[in-house]
């Protein structure tokens, strides 16, 4: 992406868009810039990038498969450390009680990891999308009972409720996927309506009802265009917590259900030997911290680029 | 509310004490609709739940006459919006049921065991603010320097860190390896139950009662989960101290006051700080609700007796009773800090009208 042509560079920078795909094209490139210059952004987006192609890879990159057990060697210590058996091959993040290789389960265990953040980073928001815009252009009753409710989520105690629901719901990544998302969603509900507020009364959206648009497609065409930036920061933000969540429902022994090579519920297995065999717990949790704090500088930049209100540094 | 229907808006000028009304019962309202609405959300995940309420009280072997008696003691032969006012009439007379777990009614049990959580969210949050405060303004007016970055990185490091594997980290470190800190629970094990409990914090109850080798003892048990949940709320604490500041550095006054010669100590302390109070006053109300119920997964790494281990051990032996208790106290305790810290904004802050 650095090096680009100096024409299609060009094209990019110009001043006078000759299309509207042509002006949308240079104003993502502008965000890119300014984002580009970011440095602690782009060391997110770097891992994140990184994290992306070891989970697409993990069979090939894996040294094992994630539940392949050797049960002479269990809880083999990493390769750094001294009173390792130096007879011992592999292992090189040590193996677990089982005898399976730590670093094969981190790798896979980041397809799961992807996997509920790509779920919730898609229900939640949409969820919230479409409550925010139908409460903030309808207005009236509609929206008073679709705020009320909202607010209602918004002040309940997030994990706590998650747990709540993952029990009546049964664990497994799917639910766990459901209660996050179920306590997700009313921020977004909150921003997109506030969005909409100001975008309902704009000259173009009086014009396009006039010309008999109607509200279904005043909504998608017109005001989603319009609150997906917000969104997409406040989704950067939040992906750190949703790791969180899930890596804590893990942990509860709510979320993934063994043998699958979930982060959280790795920690929760080495817990018992934690004094003694240290490496157990601290991998995975070095992974989740690792994410989250990726997601977290990712979204930072990107709310500086996106959303200048916010006190840019 | 009868107040709120009848007086004019911005036509006529309300009296002070009118207006008091009007706020107080429009909270008041807030309050009552958010509290069922979450009494709700908590009577259909008891529904949906695949636990036979009946089943668990009278147990596997119970004749079907037995059965059906406690069936209709239960109230589940009557219609469903029923059942939910019964719900309500017995959240709100304290009757939470019995915990099939403890054997005791759920509400002594959450009696018994909140003091512990209060204590660690306490303590957390007064380390969060006497140290992310002071950072928060730091960084606000060196705003773009290295201070400032670090400032940031520190709290972007908060906000990723998994508080339940950083903890056990600490544990292993500090208690397994060092032995500086005492290990999980309040106190150690020869030192329970010696100090008879008042307030149920295990600090102030062995202060009062003198005996400053158990409150010693309880310090080195507390200070770790304690500076984990204290670091979380820091981070919090210290970006919003330092956009607040950043809001009012930017303001014209404060150009005014510098140009008048005030010292930048003065100008940051007195006028840009002194402004910034009541807003701060919220954000750390907030962020100790966040602590309240943040204290879940740290609780159980510390096998702290508090309200998150409370639920959780319920959870996992289907103990419903006791999860939906302490579901609902919780989310109780959350919106009225939550009512709090917006009511001290609307009357603190002339501004925010």
């Amino acid at each position: 992406m650095s090096i680009q042509p100096t024409g299609l560079r060009a094209w990019l920078l110009t001043d006078t868009p000759t299309s509207r795909h042509h002006a949308r094209m240079a104003a993502y490139y502008q965000a890119w810039l300014s984002l580009k210059s970011n440095h602690m952004a782009m060391f997110g987006l770097g891992i994140l990038l990184l994290l992306v192609i070891l989970a697409a890879f993990a069979p090939i990159l894996a040294p094992a498969a994630p539940d392949f057990q050797i049960l002479d060697l269990r809880l083999t210590p990493p390769v750094w450390v001294s009173d390792r058996d130096p007879n011992i091959d592999g292992f090189i993040l040590g193996s677990d009680s089982l005898g399976r290789d730590i670093l094969s389960r981190l790798l896979y265990g980041s397809r799961i990891t992807l996997y509920i953040v790509a779920l919730v980073a898609l229900i939640a928001p949409i969820a919230g999308l479409f409550v925010g815009t139908v409460a903030g252009y309808t207005g009236g009753w509609i929206d008073i009972i679709l705020m009320r409710i909202t607010d209602i989520f918004l002040a309940f105690p997030r994990l706590v409720l998650a747990l709540a629901f993952v029990a009546a719901l049964g664990a497994g990544i799917e639910n766990a996927v459901l209660a996050i998302s179920l306590t997700a969603w009313p921020p977004y509900a909150r921003i997109a309506r506030a969005e909409t507020l100001t975008i309902r009364n704009s000259d173009y959206i009086h014009a396009v009802r006039l010309q008999g648009a109607g509200f279904i497609r005043i909504i998608t065409k017109h005001i989603w265009p319009l609150c997906i930036s917000s969104l997409v920061v406040r989704v950067t933000l939040d992906m750190a917590g949703i790791i969180l969540a899930a890596a804590g429902l893990g942990f509860l022994g709510l979320g993934a259900q063994p043998p699958m090579a979930e982060w959280g519920a790795m920690i929760s297995e080495g817990r018992r030997f934690i004094l003694d065999h240290w490496w157990v717990a601290t991998m995975p949790g070095l992974a989740i911290f690792t994410v989250s704090l990726a997601f977290n500088l990712l979204g930072d930049g990107m709310r500086d680029v996106l959303d200048p209100k916010e006190g840019k540094s | 509310m009868a107040l709120a229907e009848t007086s004019p808006k911005g036509r006529r000028k309300s009296s002070p004490f009118t207006r008091f009304l009007i706020k107080a019962g429009k909270t008041v309202m807030a309050i009552s609709v958010t509290m069922l609405g979450l009494l709700f959300m908590t009577f259909v995940i008891g529904r949906v739940m695949p636990v036979d309420p009946v089943l668990s009280i009278v147990g596997e072997r119970a004749s079907q006459e037995m059965y059906d008696a406690e069936f209709i003691k239960l109230g589940l032969d009557k219609p469903i919006v029923v059942q939910f006012f019964y719900y309500i009439r017995d959240v709100v007379t304290g009757n939470f049921g019995i915990s099939l777990r403890t054997g005791f009614p759920v509400w002594n049990d959450i009696v018994r065991v909140f003091p512990a959580t209060m204590e660690l969210a306490t303590i957390g949050t007064i380390l969060g603010v006497l140290i992310g405060v002071p950072l928060g303004v730091l960084a606000a007016v060196k705003r773009g320097t290295w201070i400032d970055q670090i400032a940031r990185v520190v709290a972007l490091i908060g906000y990723s860190m998994p508080v339940f594997w950083i903890g056990l980290i600490g544990l292993l470190v500090l208690y397994g390896m060092l032995g500086w800190i005492g290990g999980p629970g309040r106190l150690d094990v020869f030192n329970e139950d010696i100090i008879p409990p008042v307030t149920g914090m295990i600090l102030i109850d062995s202060a009062l009662a003198r005996d400053w080798f158990i409150f010693k003892d309880a310090l080195s048990h507390i200070i770790l989960p304690a500076s984990l949940l204290g670091y979380y709320s820091l981070a919090y604490i210290s970006r919003m101290t330092r956009s607040f500041m950043l809001e009012q550095l930017s303001s014209e006054y404060i150009t005014t006051a510098r140009v008048k010669g005030m010292s930048e100590r003065a100008v940051i302390w007195k006028h840009a700080f002194g402004n910034i109070k009541v807003q701060l006053i919220t954000v750390i109300a907030l962020s100790y609700a966040g602590l309240l119920e943040g204290s879940v997964l740290t609780e159980i790494i510390f096998s702290w007796p508090g309200i998150g281990s409370y639920i959780t051990t319920s959870l996992l032996s289907a103990d419903m009773n006791a999860v939906m208790g302490g579901t609902v106290v919780v989310g109780l305790v959350f919106v009225l800090l939550n009512v709090f810290a917006e009511l001290l904004y609307k009357f603190f802050d002339p501004r925010a009208k």
